[in-house]
């Protein structure tokens, strides 16, 4: 079974803090970290290959530097790396990066599955997954917290849904998404760290994989941001004092004030 | 489209390096320089008080003839034929901005036996509602929704659709944006009609909350997005308006390649956390399982719903539908109790949208006080039945 993961290096957002005065991020000292979707889609590829053999790809789309999130993925266990680099992926929407890998897939050839965490936390679009598979033309299903069996060329999954969960079964080749309760992801190992160290990762460039300039980058985005500014403060928050009942007592009268309860 | 820094106006104060959202701009011989993790978001330009550094439109290609674009559209989305309350409050939203383009609003209901629900979403403000019923679209299936919906925007080209971020619509919206080459932007809390350019002004948080994003989609239609439960007002139900019902026929644009074998609701309530407008949180804070259903008492005084955090999830003391956060639901209810919560950034993000928030926390410093609306310091069991005491008797 030949399986591509989908990932991203994303700076970490839960160590972005926000400079009050200025309103702005404070990138200083924020690590970047693989995607911890990502994570659980390399885990689950790794535990597909231990069960029913063949090999796993990972495949990034970034800056030079994004060839270090493809050495941690070594790292776990993953046999090969594709770092799609050019100047001309810079800018891309979610349109235009699904496009972007989508080429770098095809260039990569026969697979039977890709897989992608549900999002990324940086951006937290969810539409790279579904718009790749819409453009390699293959079915798409996403938030799996499971895969039941996988036999011939029919995968059996269970999707999260809002209510519950689904069982779908699926023809393959396909691409899903997967949701944290998967499984839980490995450390690398030290035979893969070592791995990982001497690994010399090559780029491929926008002709590499043949791709129509005019559908990358910002030129081939159809979105655009026009404005990043910072969320508006909450109102002012209210400490309350006293017993337990008084607190109780003064919370239950502002609320019911405001129609709350 | 480019970001230019102006070097001999740049002052070299480094204003610029700490607003960029992306780490894009270094300092190079006391100047700063835009490397190529530039993605034209503009934060620069607005921090510079210099105006040492432009933003400039090309035009990208041909300009493209939109004209042709007319109408919002909402995907009504159903579960098992009942109408989800995200799609009502985005017919009032759609209502507005339809009428700021003076367009016709339509809605697509896509399932099966869901017919007799179109009259309620003319009620709700729709013009003219697109009904594909057919027993083949009983479960959601994205080969099979997304054939609908693209069909349907190919052949009648309206120039907005929204739908709600659900599982449902953040899961098929991209393959129909796909497939048309239409921008879409997730999760939108704010839509709004530029006066200038007629263009849909789609506003987003990102990393993790911490900045908004405005975003538009200049020469590409239709332009799509998905809207979070909660933050959109319906409009008033008028049971006297008057629509049009257009029956559609499913016609599967190819082999429909996945097939739902079982849907299983697994909600410990018939509430969706999203739909709440009252929402009683716990987290590992509250100790055990025995105080967990002491939430589940508040949250019935109080016809709420309960949620939880990915730890007291992880402690399984309630099933992942509950979880709010990162890696669960974000939510945006009237009114969010949060017991024993900490206040990590991870769970912060799926509900500091929430209108009036009460944290109950044993540490005053707990970050959950800095988005708190009402803080209360004590034993959250002791507050909690507290609580179930005196707003019962409250409500009466």
């Amino acid at each position: 079974m030949n399986i591509i993961v989908l990932v991203k290096q994303v700076p970490d957002t839960s160590e972005v803090k926000i400079n009050r005065e200025t309103n702005t991020l404070i990138r200083d000292g924020v690590p970047s970290i693989i995607n911890p979707f990502d994570m659980f889609a390399i885990e689950e590829a790794l535990r597909l290959r231990e069960k029913h053999g063949g090999k796993v790809t990972a495949l990034t789309m970034g800056p030079p530097q994004a060839a270090e999130a493809l050495k941690e993925a070594v790292s776990l266990g993953v046999d090969d790396v594709v770092l799609l680099s050019d100047r001309a992926f810079a800018g891309a929407d979610t349109w235009a990066t699904s496009y972007a890998l989508s080429m770098g897939i095809r260039k990569i050839g026969q697979y039977d599955l890709v897989i992608a965490g549900k999002q990324a936390i940086d951006g937290d679009t969810a539409q790279v997954g579904p718009e790749t598979a819409d453009m390699l033309g293959i079915p798409f299903i996403a938030y799996i917290r499971k895969i039941e069996k996988v036999e011939n060329d029919t995968m059996v999954v269970e999707r999260m849904m809002d209510e519950g969960y689904d069982v779908v079964e699926t023809s393959l080749p396909c691409l899903i998404t997967v949701v944290k309760e998967i499984n839980q992801p490995r450390v690398p190992s030290l035979k893969g760290k070592m791995k990982a160290k001497s690994l010399k990762v090559t780029a491929w460039s926008a002709k590499d994989v043949n791709a129509d300039e005019n559908k990358l980058g910002l030129k081939g985005s159809p979105t655009q941001v026009v404005r990043i500014f910072p969320p508006a403060p909450r109102g002012g928050r209210e400490m309350l004092s006293g017993s337990v009942a008084d607190q109780v007592a003064a919370v239950a009268k502002k609320l019911k004030e405001q129609s709350l309860i | 489209m480019s970001v230019k820094v102006k070097p001999d106006i740049c002052t070299g104060c480094e204003t610029c390096v700490s607003a960029c959202p992306f780490g894009a701009i270094e300092m190079k011989d006391g100047k700063a320089v835009i490397t190529d993790a530039c993605t034209m978001c503009g934060a620069c330009v607005e921090a510079c008080q210099f105006q040492a550094i432009e933003k400039t439109i090309e035009a990208t290609g041909p300009a493209k003839d939109l004209s042709a674009y007319k109408g919002v559209w909402v995907f009504a989305e159903q579960h098992k034929g009942s109408i989800a309350s995200v799609s009502i409050e985005l017919l009032g939203e759609g209502r507005k901005l339809a009428d700021k383009k003076k367009a016709k609003l339509s809605a697509v209901l896509v399932g099966s036996g869901i017919s007799s629900k179109a009259q309620e979403l003319i009620a709700h403000g729709a013009d003219a509602v697109y009904v594909c019923n057919d027993p083949a679209l009983e479960h959601f299936n994205d080969d099979s929704y997304a054939a609908v919906l693209t069909a349907l925007a190919q052949q009648h080209k309206p120039e907005i659709i929204l739908a709600g971020a659900t599982a449902i619509g953040r899961s098929f919206f991209p393959k129909v944006a796909s497939t048309l080459y239409a921008g879409l932007t997730a999760d939108c809390t704010m839509l709004d009609i530029d006066d200038a350019t007629g263009h849909l002004h789609q506003t987003r948080p990102a990393f993790g909350g911490n900045i908004m994003a405005t975003i538009v989609t200049p020469n590409h239609r239709p332009q799509m997005a998905t809207v979070r439960h909660k933050v959109m007002k319906p409009a008033q139900r008028d049971d006297s308006r008057k629509g049009e019902i257009i029956d559609v026929k499913y016609t599967p644009s190819g082999p429909v390649r996945t097939k739902v074998l079982k849907t299983v609701d697994e909600l410990t309530e018939t509430v969706n956390i999203c739909e709440a407008d009252i929402i009683v949180a716990g987290g590992r804070g509250l100790g055990s399982r025995k105080n967990f259903l002491l939430l589940e008492e508040l949250a019935k005084v109080l016809g709420g719903a309960v949620a939880a955090t990915r730890g007291a999830v992880d402690e399984g003391w309630i099933p992942y539908s509950h979880q709010v956060g990162q890696t669960g639901k974000t939510v945006c209810p009237k009114l969010y109790i949060a017991c024993g919560i900490s206040g990590a950034i991870q769970h912060v993000a799926g509900m500091q949208s929430s209108e009036t928030i009460v944290a109950i926390n044993k540490d005053p410093d707990a970050p959950i006080f800095n988005v708190a609306t009402y803080g209360i310091v004590g034993d959250v069991t002791e507050v909690l039945t507290e609580m179930i005491k005196k707003f019962r008797e409250v409500r009466g």
